[in-house]
């Protein structure tokens, strides 16, 4: 029965790559990047080998206790469990439930995050390899780890199964997630600022959790190259209660959650609510201008954008702190005129089927183009405006206040346009309507990427006039540059904007069945 | 397949006749090496209920979309009340309303907002839309769920959200792809209800659908569809000759099997 388990994970997994080849670009990407990270541990890992004894036990214990956390945390708050062998598909099957759980838990190592971590779990036999007994010590020791790992994400997933299937969880979650990933710099920073500065603290962090269940079975082969076999045995107990406590506490879950399915959380507003619908004016071109906002702050694939946007002046300013200098603040406008601009590049492909909509309602395609940019603008401008201007009550020098604006404006209005024709032309691989803004999308990966830094590519090219001129004021010092760019910005910015909004419009008016025919494959 | 064939006539060239509904003249499609549909010709009256009824995989859903403008065809094109769907699309969307299968909703908006959307993306009057709205909802017993996100929504809801949408400019055509596939029977009722007056009062419908029964009940014409081919096309009576339209269907697709084996099946 494992052995099934195992081949029916293995087949899936060769099914989805055989959709395209493309998928099989995106898995080789993505195993690449996993097999450089991987070479790179194991290197670090053989390195300790040389190391002192303390020093190798204490990044041993704590890079294992580092690797569970993550297990149990990542899955959850990226909303990117596995699935693939989801229990619940199995529930009219009869399974034994131990012969399902051996299956569920060695499956979970089939695929990229499940190989690294058994790979570099290995890798501990090469640092304990000074002697025999510390290399056993360190193999019994990355088997129970792994293990543990796996099973401890598998507890955490069932158990907040229930509340992540509520649509509610699932969109806060996803957003909220987003949060820490865009501050990592300035947390990672502040992190090895504190481990410089305490060393022994580490050392003594680590002699604790080694004791603890997180951390037992990681000490195993440290303890046994030290020889000292008492405390070695006393922990091989722990954390060998460990995996079975939670193998017993997955057990009980599993049973539980597959007779209780989880219950999707409503909301309930009064009738006659019309939002948006109600503000803007009552045209094709307002009332798609309206649902896209309603969007906005509704789905989280578009909120999850809006809340970088606030992130990204915290970021700089975090950086300008550090170095005392603010000269790269000085571009936080143009940088969020430029993102804000590019996120409605793709979105049609966020539309999904539901565009078939605009289709059957003959809505023209430069209505559409417009209402999606104006939706965008109602509060990219005033954001993209407040962020220009924010550097220079900070101090940056007021004389190129003009040139920066005229630079935002023009990435603005330019990136606007071009997205209007991007989103006309291509589809793009991106999560489907309700899913995790991380959760891998269907579809062509690797054509979506060309297409995406192709644009942005063209774009930088766009906005080169005022590139320039900002440049030009920066080398000579004088103020003339700037002011030209002021009215050049706009004006040229506000042309392509005209110009790409028409071109897209054309488009979507020609090709307006091909491209629901493109979508209808990521359905 | 393999010739370009030359362009059907209108069908208002075709002297003496009123003008069809809907007339589909040598629509084909083909999926890869797959051909989903095989050059379906087919006159839908005006003022007729027409059911189109088909084994799974028949090319029911790929000839609609192609009907009514969401596909394009690979040959062939279909007139609307004359307009050719694909040479004046946006004269042909006005006339028709349309309820395609297996496509998602803007379901981040409330049910209210979602009908409201499709009557302004077609360019029509806020009060009207608003009046309109309020009305549909009552007709579809969806009035207490006015304001609940689509998503949230059961299949059945989602189904009747969709046809309200497609029902908010009056059109004068609607063709409505498996309508009553998860509506409860009380909702059921009461859409055909509709549809009938609908009909009464001089539209046309086409439904397609699996339910023979319902079929024979609300149609008046019925086509027979299988492997992209229509089988049979005409009244319902005409169709049916005498006997039940299943028991007729079942003849005309095959593929009963009368196999003896499952033995097994009756042991326990």
């Amino acid at each position: 029965m494992v052995a099934h388990l195992l081949r029916l994970k293995l087949t899936l997994l060769r099914n989805s790559v055989r959709r395209s080849p493309w998928q099989l670009v995106g898995l080789g990407i993505g195993a690449l990047y996993a097999l450089g990270l991987v070479a790179l541990g194991i290197t670090g890992l053989l390195f300790l080998r040389g190391a002192d004894a303390g020093v190798a036990q204490t990044v041993v214990v704590l890079g294992g206790v580092a690797a569970l956390l993550g297990w149990a945390v990542v899955p959850v708050a990226a909303s990117a469990a596995d699935l693939t062998l989801d229990p619940a598909r199995f529930t009219t099957f009869a399974v034994p439930t131990p012969q399902l759980l051996a299956g569920l838990a060695l499956g979970g190592l089939i695929g990229i995050p499940g190989t690294a971590t058994t790979l570099v779990a290995l890798g501990t036999v090469g640092t304990w390899s000074r002697s025999l007994p510390g290399a056993a010590g360190a193999l019994v020791g990355a088997f129970l780890g792994v293990l543990s790992c796996i099973v401890l994400s598998k507890v955490v997933t069932t158990a907040t199964a229930g509340l992540a299937s509520s649509r509610r969880f699932k969109d806060a979650s996803a957003v909220i997630f987003l949060i820490p990933l865009v501050l990592m710099g300035p947390i990672v920073a502040g992190v090895a600022e504190g481990i410089a500065s305490s060393g022994d603290f580490l050392a003594g962090l680590a002699r604790t959790l080694s004791w603890t269940p997180a951390g037992a079975a990681w000490s195993l082969g440290g303890e046994m190259a030290a020889g000292s076999y008492g405390a070695a045995a006393i922990k091989f107990l722990v954390a060998l209660a460990t995996l079975a406590g939670l193998a017993l506490c997955w057990k009980a879950l599993l049973q539980r959650a597959l007779v209780t399915p989880p219950y999707a959380g409503t909301s309930r507003k009064r009738a006659g609510g019309l939002g948006f619908f109600g503000l803007f004016p009552a045209t094709p071109t307002g009332a798609v201008a309206a649902r896209c906002l309603s969007y906005w702050l509704r789905d989280p694939r578009y909120s999850g954008s809006l809340v970088v946007v606030p992130l990204l002046p915290v970021l700089f300013l975090f950086q300008a702190s550090q170095t005392g200098s603010y000269g790269m603040l000085l571009f936080v406008g143009p940088l969020t005129a430029f993102l804000l601009a590019w996120s409605i590049s793709a979105d049609v492909s966020y539309d999904n089927t539901a565009f078939a909509l605009h289709l059957s309602t003959g809505v023209s395609g430069v209505q559409d183009r417009l209402g999606r940019a104006v939706a965008c603008l109602v509060f990219a401008l005033p954001v993209v405006l407040a962020l220009s201007v924010l550097p220079f009550p900070l101090g940056a020098d007021w004389q190129l206040l003009p040139g920066v604006l005229g630079l935002s404006l023009g990435v603005l209005f330019s990136g606007m346009g071009l997205s209007s024709v991007v989103s006309a032309r291509y589809t793009a691989a991106v999560p489907l309507p309700g899913d995790s803004p991380f959760k891998k999308p269907p579809g062509n990966v690797a054509q979506t990427l060309a297409v995406q830094f192709g644009g942005m590519g063209v774009l930088l090219l766009l906005v080169v006039p005022e590139t320039a001129l900002l440049a030009a004021q920066f080398v000579t010092g004088s103020a003339a540059p700037g002011w030209i760019n002021l009215v050049l910005g706009p004006a040229l910015g506000l042309a392509l904007f005209a110009a790409g909004v028409r071109l897209g419009g054309k488009w979507l008016d020609a090709r307006g069945p091909e491209l629901l025919a493109q979508l209808a494959v990521n359905r | 397949m393999t010739f370009e064939q030359p362009r059907p006539p209108a069908p208002e060239n075709q002297a003496g006749q009123a003008v069809p509904a809907l007339s589909m003249r040598g629509l084909a499609k083909r999926f890869g090496d797959k051909i989903a549909v095989d050059g379906i010709s087919l006159d839908v009256p005006a003022g007729s209920f027409y059911g189109i009824v088909g084994p799974n995989g028949a090319g029911k859903t790929t000839t609609l979309s192609m009907a009514t403008g969401l596909l394009r065809p690979e040959f062939g094109t279909a007139f609307v009340h004359g307009v050719d769907v694909w040479r004046q699309p946006l004269e042909a969307k006005k006339l028709m309303g349309i309820l395609p299968d297996g496509v998602r909703l803007f379901d981040r908006l409330t049910g209210e907002q979602l009908v409201s959307y499709a009557g302004l993306l077609r360019g029509m009057d806020k009060d009207v839309v608003a009046t309109r709205v309020r009305e549909l909802l009552a007709a579809l017993d969806l009035g207490p769920e006015a304001g609940k996100l689509v998503v949230d929504y059961s299949a059945g809801m989602t189904k009747k959200i969709a046809l309200a949408s497609a029902l908010i400019h009056a059109p004068r055509l609607l063709v409505l792809d498996e309508p009553f596939e998860s509506v409860d029977p009380v909702s059921a009722a009461n859409i055909r209800d509709i549809l009938d007056r609908y009909v009464a009062s001089g539209g046309t419908v086409i439904v397609s659908s699996h339910a023979m029964d319902l079929v024979q009940r609300m149609c008046d014409h019925v086509a027979v569809v299988a492997a992209g081919r229509v089988l049979a096309a005409g009244t319902v009576d005409a169709v049916r000759a005498g006997e039940t339209l299943e028991d007729r269907f079942v003849q005309l697709v095959g593929g009963r099997s009368h196999t003896e084996g499952l033995e097994w099946l009756r042991t326990f």
